[in-house]
């Protein structure tokens, strides 16, 4: 890794985002953005749009842009400040809604009557997916190929875990990677219609844990071959060792209560990476605290990794889907930097079924060489990371 | 690596099955065109999947609520494996990794999930509907029906994404842990999109599409699932496959789309299947098609089967291979002036609606 960037509920930047690690800061607040009166959620982690109305970055072209797109071009400015001249020769990014909020705004405008021709055609060809890694591309003169992963909540570290993987087979040296994604009121209702995100406080872990809270934002890494950067004399932030997918074909929107899927993703993270479990100094959990997800994630870190600290940074930030998983290799990446691990905050009661070593609501120093990192989504989609620091 | 193509399978406007959609292109067929009745008043014309299309769809319990982009996907992807003579089992399955390309994706499923909310509040919003609107359910039915446990990816993209697929789909089976890899491309046709890609200047009111016409007169929608099995052996060899670029304004399209047929067109390449579909595509396509392969002959199929989006990257390059496959060639927009017996290559070119385009080379494996 020799660029990162992220926007987040917990910060512009890396700088922001390890203070209020640090400080287990609870970025969760009522949702402004669109009305949720009814709905049994009412909060989530939101990207605050002062900071982006006053980036020099984004003032000419603020009104055509979706605010995914802007938090997208802050988070590759600063990944891109680090390692100036960085060219990709491939973009892998994840998401799971793109633009949507500019799909809402057209098909309201339609319902109502009242929407223009230009900006129809406008919030069209911006609503697409992929258009905010366009866009983010064009800000800075950047024309690579882009892939862009839509495999649910797992699609940020599926495109770090893929971009890692170009790298290593030899055929790319440089790959932007990343993910991304903003509120939506259909995503919010849709997670809120399942019950999956609570009306209480997110509690990943907790024996009395209710749901998820929804997040926001945008986490660029830029990946270069190991060796490459080293030449060139480039700053080397950490360096990704492993990977592993797997696909639990159990339920649509339900992991395999065995844990199988997430296993398999741990299991193929530390195969790839030629490490044994005892080698992994801390877990960033997918942690939703869904009763689902948590127990079936704990059991399988419990199964694999015994006492090593596991938190979830949702509780903090919510849950930023397909944005998720990038924000959280960021987050790994701190941990590293800053031989922190990140606190799981409002914790109360360990949940008897699970047995594992939660960093309780306190960040805590700690010495830490290597992270693994997980996302799981709807339909099955299982995706583990491992981040290791560069000694020296 | 050497990248082969195992097996193909469509669901198509023209029907479903590789013989019987190749042979009615061969033969000049266009598909019947539909209305599709927006509620605010309006009419599309669209190409649709006729039922019987998807009649072989396996009673799965996966697809009892899904939205007919599953069924398509499903129905095209089993008919790739099965052209392919893989099946997929214990052994089988953990060795076969899974990409699925789309563009609009689950859109009548988001579409009704949305209304609600807009008409009745979200109190009223369907926990059943709302899974089917991610974008990567389609891929979930589809592995959880073939058995595929491994690597699943959706990408998402413009009209280009499907070629982008295959060249993930190449990125991937670099690894020794992969013997071949499911490329599917789906999409379904709703009212909406129509009325979308109208407000954005695209779309024609009435058929037929007329492919490099000047001025452009615009595209009709269309739907369906294209699906590809690429393997370590078969008889069509995918020869190079750029890994694309991008274009930032319709006028720069013809650049980007030069850069790739740059990369992809040799003298030995006969035949282009091209993506021009009635709108500033086929400009940028036929200047680049000028400069960088004018010997060729150049196919789109787009006027028969109309723009799929998702699956037409697909679309174009079973159509490629059924061409290298059979030496034959539908009717062409352009002849060229390649006149060897033998079609050796034939290149796809996938210029997308939002600023991507990809492409790739396909050749006549050679006897070993």
């Amino acid at each position: 890794m020799v660029g990162a960037g992220v926007v987040s509920p917990l910060g512009f930047g890396l700088n922001e985002t390890a203070d209020a690690l640090r400080a287990g800061r609870d970025c969760i607040t009522p949702v402004t953005r669109f009305s949720v009166e009814s709905c049994r959620c009412k909060t989530a982690g939101q990207v605050p749009d002062a900071p982006l109305a006053a980036s020099e970055k984004l003032q000419r072209r603020s009104e055509r842009l979706h605010r995914v797109a802007q938090m997208m071009i802050l988070a590759l400015n600063e990944a891109l400040a680090q390692n100036p001249g960085f060219q990709p020769e491939l973009t892998v990014m994840g998401t799971t809604s793109g633009g949507m909020t500019f799909g809402e705004e057209y098909y309201r405008g339609l319902k109502a009557g009242r929407i223009s021709t230009r900006r129809a055609a406008s919030l069209i060809a911006n609503y697409t997916p992929q258009k905010p890694v366009m866009d983010a591309q064009e800000a800075f003169g950047l024309s690579a190929p882009c892939q862009v992963i839509a495999n649910a909540c797992a699609s940020g570290t599926n495109a770090i875990g893929h971009a890692f993987a170009c790298v290593r087979s030899g055929r790319y040296q440089r790959v932007l990677s990343g993910g991304y994604d903003a509120l939506s009121e259909l995503v919010f209702v849709g997670f809120d219609s399942l019950q999956a995100s609570t009306p209480e406080r997110c509690r990943p872990f907790d024996r009395e844990r209710t749901g998820l809270v929804l997040g926001e934002g945008a986490a660029i890494l830029a990946l270069e071959n190991f060796d490459s950067a080293r030449a060139r004399g480039a700053k080397i932030l950490g360096e990704i060792v492993g990977y592993g997918i797997s696909t639990d074909n159990h339920h649509l929107t339900q992991p395999n209560p065995s844990g199988s899927g997430a296993r398999e993703a741990m299991q193929g993270a530390l195969d790839s990476a030629g490490m044994a479990a005892s080698e992994i100094d801390y877990i960033n959990a997918h942690g939703t605290a869904t009763p689902f997800n948590d127990a079936a994630e704990g059991k399988a870190i419990a199964e694999l990794f015994k006492g090593v600290p596991v938190s979830s940074t949702k509780g903090m930030m919510g849950h930023s889907l397909g944005a998720a998983g990038a924000i959280e290799g960021v987050i790994s990446l701190l941990a590293l930097q800053n031989q922190l691990l990140p606190p799981n905050i409002n914790f109360r009661n360990g949940d008897a079924e699970l047995d594992l070593n939660i960093v309780a609501n306190n960040a805590q120093p700690g010495r830490i060489r290597t992270v693994l990192s997980n996302s799981f989504g709807f339909g099955g989609t299982n995706a583990s990371v491992i981040i290791r620091a560069i000694e020296g | 690596m050497s990248l082969r193509i195992a097996g193909m399978g469509w669901v198509t406007p023209l029907g479903g099955g590789l013989g019987h959609v190749w042979n009615r292109l061969l033969k000049g067929d266009i598909a019947a065109v539909e209305s599709i009745s927006s509620p605010l008043g309006r009419d599309y014309p669209v190409f649709r999947v006729p039922a019987e299309a998807t009649a072989q769809a396996p009673a799965h319990p996966r697809l009892r609520r899904s939205s007919a982009i599953s069924r398509f996907a499903v129905v095209a992807g089993l008919a790739a494996l099965e052209d392919g003579k893989l099946k997929l089992d214990a052994e089988t399955a953990p060795r076969t990794a899974l990409v699925f390309a789309v563009s609009n994706g689950g859109v009548v499923y988001t579409k009704r999930f949305y209304h609600e909310i807009v008409e009745s509040g979200a109190q009223a919003a369907s926990p059943l509907l709302f899974p089917e609107t991610v974008f990567n359910a389609p891929a979930s039915h589809l592995a959880a029906i073939l058995g595929i446990s491994g690597a699943s990816y959706t990408l998402v993209g413009d009209g280009a994404v499907g070629v982008l697929a295959l060249k993930m789909a190449e990125d991937l089976m670099e690894s020794e842990a992969l013997d071949q890899c499911l490329v599917v491309g789906a999409e379904e046709a709703d009212w909406l999109l129509c009325d979308a890609y109208r407000k954005w200047r695209l779309l024609r009111s009435a058929p037929p599409i007329e492919p490099f016409r000047q001025p452009p007169r615009g595209m009709i929608l269309s739907e369906g699932a294209g699906a590809v099995l690429v393997s370590r052996s078969g008889p069509v060899e995918v020869q190079k496959i750029s890994p694309g670029t991008n274009f930032w304004k319709q006028r720069e399209a013809g650049g980007a789309v030069g850069k790739v047929l740059s990369e992809l067109c040799d003298g030995e390449t006969g035949l282009v299947v091209a993506s021009a579909n009635g709108t500033f595509i086929d400009g940028a396509e036929r200047d680049a098609l000028a400069e960088n392969c004018a010997r060729a002959r150049v196919y789109t199929m787009k006027p028969a089967l109309g723009e799929s989006v998702g699956a037409s990257g697909l679309w174009q390059t079973i159509c490629a291979a059924q061409a290298l496959e059979t030496q034959l060639t539908p009717p062409v927009s352009y002849p060229g002036t390649d006149n060897r017996e033998r079609l050796r290559k034939a290149v796809v070119s996938v210029c997308g609606l939002n600023q991507q385009v990809a492409g790739l080379r396909l050749a006549l494996s050679r006897p070993a």
